[in-house]
């Protein structure tokens, strides 16, 4: 009786009623951007909404010049007969969640429909926290969708990637953790304790900085990393950089260090030990198993679509032991999702 | 428990050998003798067979998390290793377990082994209440015969010798020794005292390097690479490489004993040679090659050798089937004198006099040396390997003592070039370990009238690089599914990289490979122009009439 808002296309996800894309990985006329990272946010439409926190992060990934409207979170947009809102995702800073609630004749013919875009359910005092949008249709991400991830608690993580920090220091080791250069470069810097010695970023990361100090977000003291700095502060120095830099040239300037990965991925000792690197930390962005279960919960919807990720066994899940109507949808991504972290350093 | 489960972790999580050491160290150093002796069967002896199935384990771990089967299968292919999987979806527990290590055999292991299948479930959710995630990994894998770490048995032997003081060839010599999991052998194998180690064990084998032994090496001519690392050739001595089994024969007063380079036992395969190391004197020990050979006087395939081992029970026919001979190389003590120091030369002329007096015995031989005048005179011989039915050269610098272990510099290997042939690779399945979420184990075929046929697996050969690349290209050309196996659209050509073959009627080719590898990918190649079958048997029929 009542029909699906938002459909899937060979441009990504749509909704004809308002004749407004959400994250598509074509160039179309409307575009809804949940988050700036490259999986979500492609260059080339005509115009793009998002939120005001995610606007300046948007215009470097995609150009100073695009055409952009904001919404605060949790503003409504009336559009074709359609409102939109948009509500914090919890992912990185400015993250949205996109509710769609047709008005006036399509509210009895449609259901209301929310797509998470990426998010988590963790606390990161890099973006606002995450909330529950109560809605008929959810379309969640499932990055994380299987069982064997469950984080542990990011304070945790946080004290161990500072102890090791530290330790390094008496064994006169530069520290270097590769991460995503968008989102938990941040996270990660806001965890570090200063007191411990200097910071140094690489230019990647650099460049994506000062978003989240402009919206307030308290980052430590951080130098952009030069072969001067590196050198004065070899032994002592905490280095974050974007994945690419990993045995790279770059390196050279530091001297004699110890590596680490943080991402989720590191939650699992094959993909932790095929990278080479000396510690894995588990610090997702990302919702973790309960996460996903405790957020599609929330929602009170009783259908659900699943992206981006573990698509077939957690819509199988829901489907069997929720009795929730999920199903996949297929992302550009072709064949099948693999268990190997993303290659482009600005997702995770 | 957690004592030996943070070893685990620190050994897992690094790659760097210092770190392995310090955390070995630390761990000996403080471990009470009835817990380290087992920490030191897990890893450096046999692995404890296993206490009960996967499959029993992933209905256990179903029950008691409310995850379905199918969801655990899903976990486990992403995971790619069942013990951690298990692991990281039952419920979260805070706790950690102080238990003893051999309280955790005594008390959960050995009862699991034996209890009916009520009970295992009961025994298992007791453990899973007492332990913490990580853990879990570790009794997972000690339960069901999985428990492998990334850490050799020459850096166990190093921590060991650190904290006692001791020459590592002296702990080596010790563990080479039966022992069993208990405080006693424990502190005797630790004894800071050096005359405790035991007459029956073989001393520790010293190991050649293959030559070029980087392949990164800036010399990629054998001859160069002799000329400049070996320099003189008359300060190396030349033997065969024979195709046998690497042993030690001890001859004491009361007892004599064939060990294999694995520190296997293996007199009992061989009672000839027990006969023939009696005729040796007292306290004696050589060191050579256990051959199959023909009675015209040259070595008979190693797969010959191989069924006398594996034959549990005496069966005088198949001796007689089979005549072996020892080939001695090396005497390492003679009437009680260690003679590892002396050099190689010296140990070499000695050796020739002891075996002049056995000279009659058929089952034993000496290792003849070559003569050679030159490098290229050399190389020109080595040719003729394959003709001998032999795998190469041995170079031995005629001034060095007999080391143990891989010690570079002094004994290296200049094997043959290995058979080749290009195959394409059509069926494909997941590795195990390191390499546990990678499709690395890979079947390869060969045309036969316009049919691809499957000839041989192999696991080896190829860079993390290319491992990525070709799991990436297996992912996205899968055409199907048969269990743990995928089957792969015929596009990637590889060369094959073996040292022998053998008709076999195991093979659906009918031919089976020795040590098949990849020597690299054959991007320049077409599946279509990959090899036939026929090649591969008119290979079979040259190394006969060889």
């Amino acid at each position: 009786m009542t029909a699906d808002l938002v459909v899937s296309t060979d441009r990504g996800l749509y909704c004809p009623l308002a004749d407004i894309h959400i994250d598509p990985w074509r160039a179309v006329d409307r575009a809804i951007i949940t988050h700036a990272h490259a999986d979500h946010a492609r260059p080339g439409s005509k115009t793009y909404l998002c939120t005001p926190e995610s606007e300046p992060i948007l215009r470097i990934r995609l150009g100073k010049d695009i055409n952009i409207q904001t919404l605060p979170y949790n503003q409504p947009l009336l559009h074709n007969d359609i409102r939109i809102m948009l509500h914090p995702a919890g992912h990185v800073l400015g993250s949205a969640q996109v509710l769609l609630e047709p008005l006036g004749p399509h509210a009895r013919t449609h259901r209301s429909c929310c797509i998470s875009g990426d998010y988590k359910t963790t606390p990161d005092p890099t973006c606002t926290p995450f909330e529950p949008v109560r809605c008929e249709h959810f379309i969640t991400e499932s990055t994380f969708g299987l069982p064997i991830y469950r984080w542990p608690d990011p304070r945790i993580v946080f004290d161990d990637i500072n102890a090791w920090w530290h330790n390094n220091q008496t064994r006169s080791l530069t520290s270097i953790i590769y991460t995503y250069a968008l989102g938990k470069a941040q996270r990660l810097l806001a965890g570090l304790d200063p007191a411990i010695g200097p910071i140094l970023v690489h230019g990647a990361i650099d460049r994506l900085l000062p978003p989240y100090r402009d919206a307030g977000v308290q980052l430590p003291p951080t130098e952009r990393a030069t072969a001067d700095n590196a050198k004065a502060s070899r032994g002592r120095a905490m280095v974050i950089a974007p994945p690419s830099a990993a045995g790279s040239p770059w390196l050279k300037k530091f001297g004699k260090h110890s590596d680490a990965f943080a991402s989720g991925w590191m939650q699992i000792r094959g993909t932790r030990r095929r990278r080479s690197i000396d510690r894995g930390f588990v610090l997702s962005d990302h919702a973790d198993w309960p996460g996903l279960l405790s957020a599609i919960e929330a929602t009170g919807a009783s259908r659900i679509g699943i992206t981006h990720g573990v698509v077939t066994p957690l819509a199988r899940y829901l489907r069997e032991e929720k009795s929730l109507d999920a199903y996949p949808i297929s992302t550009r991504f072709e064949g099948e999702v693999d268990d190997t972290p993303e290659t482009d350093p600005a997702t995770d | 428990m957690h004592r030996f489960t943070r070893l685990f972790i620190d050994l897992d999580a690094t790659t760097r050998t210092s770190e392995k050491l310090t955390a070995l160290e630390n761990y000996f150093r403080s471990v009470p003798p009835e817990d380290g002796v087992w920490a030191l069967t897990l890893l450096v002896g046999k692995r404890p067979r296993r206490a009960i199935s996967h499959t029993e384990m992933r209905r256990i771990a179903s029950e008691r998390s409310g995850i379905p089967l199918w969801l655990i299968a899903e976990c486990h292919d992403a995971a790619g290793d069942l013990s951690e999987t298990l692991a990281l979806i039952l419920p979260e527990s805070d706790r950690c377990s102080l238990r003893p290590l051999h309280r955790v055999f005594s008390e959960w292991l050995t009862p699991l082994r034996n209890a009916d299948e009520p009970s295992r479930a009961l025994l298992l959710n007791e453990a899973w209440d007492e332990l913490d995630t990580r853990q879990r990994l570790v009794f997972h894998k000690l339960i069901s015969g999985s428990f492998r770490v990334g850490v050799q048995r020459r850096l166990v032997v190093r921590a060991l010798a650190n904290i006692t003081a001791l020459d590592p060839a002296i702990i080596e010599h010790r563990l080479n020794a039966p022992w069993k999991p208990t405080p006693d052998d424990y502190r005797r194998i630790l004894s800071p005292h050096e005359h405790d180690s035991d007459p029956a064990a073989p001393y520790p084998f010293f190991l050649a390097t293959p030559i070029r032994p980087s392949a990164n090496d800036p010399i990629t001519d054998d001859l160069r690479w002799l000329e400049h690392h070996l320099a003189d050739p008359s300060d190396w001595l030349a033997e065969w490489k024979w195709d046998g089994i690497r042993a030690q024969l001890i001859h004491r007063p009361s007892l004599t004993m064939l060990w294999s380079r694995g520190e296997e036992h293996i007199t009992d395969a061989f009672p000839e040679l027990r006969a023939l190391g009696a005729l040796l004197p007292d306290n004696t020990v050589l060191d050579g090659e256990i051959v199959a050979w023909s009675d015209q006087d040259r070595p008979l395939p190693f797969s010959d050798l191989q069924r006398r081992l594996n034959r549990k029970q005496r069966d005088l026919m198949l001796f007689d089937d089979i005549p072996i001979r020892f080939l001695a190389y090396d005497l390492l003590e003679l009437e009680g004198r260690d003679l590892r120091e002396a050099p190689t030369a010296d140990r070499r002329a000695r050796l020739q006099n002891i075996c002049a007096r056995l000279a009659s015995e058929q089952h034993l031989g000496v290792s003849p040396t070559i003569d050679f005048a030159s490098w290229e005179d050399l190389a020109e011989q080595r040719a003729a390997s394959r003709a001998r039915a032999v795998e190469g050269i041995m170079l031995k610098r005629k001034s060095a003592p007999y080391r143990s272990g891989r010690a570079r510099g002094d004994w290296w290997k200049w094997k043959i070039d290995p058979y080749t042939i290009d195959a394409v690779l059509i069926y494909a399945q997941r590795g195990s370990g390191r390499r546990a979420s990678l499709f690395t184990d890979y079947t390869f075929a060969l045309w036969d009238n316009g049919e691809l046929v499957p000839f041989t697996k192999a696991y080896s050969g190829l860079s993390d690089a290319e491992i990525r690349e070709v799991d990436d290209f297996i992912r996205k050309h899968t055409t199907g599914r048969q269990g743990p196996i995928r089957m792969v659209e015929p596009r990637l050509v590889f060369e094959i990289g073996f040292e022998g073959l053998r008709e076999s009627d195991r093979h659906r080719a009918g031919i089976a490979l020795r040590f098949p590898r990849m020597l690299r990918r054959r991007t320049d190649k077409s599946p279509d122009q990959a090899d036939t079958l026929e090649t591969l048997r008119a290979l079979l029929h040259h190394s006969r009439t060889d």
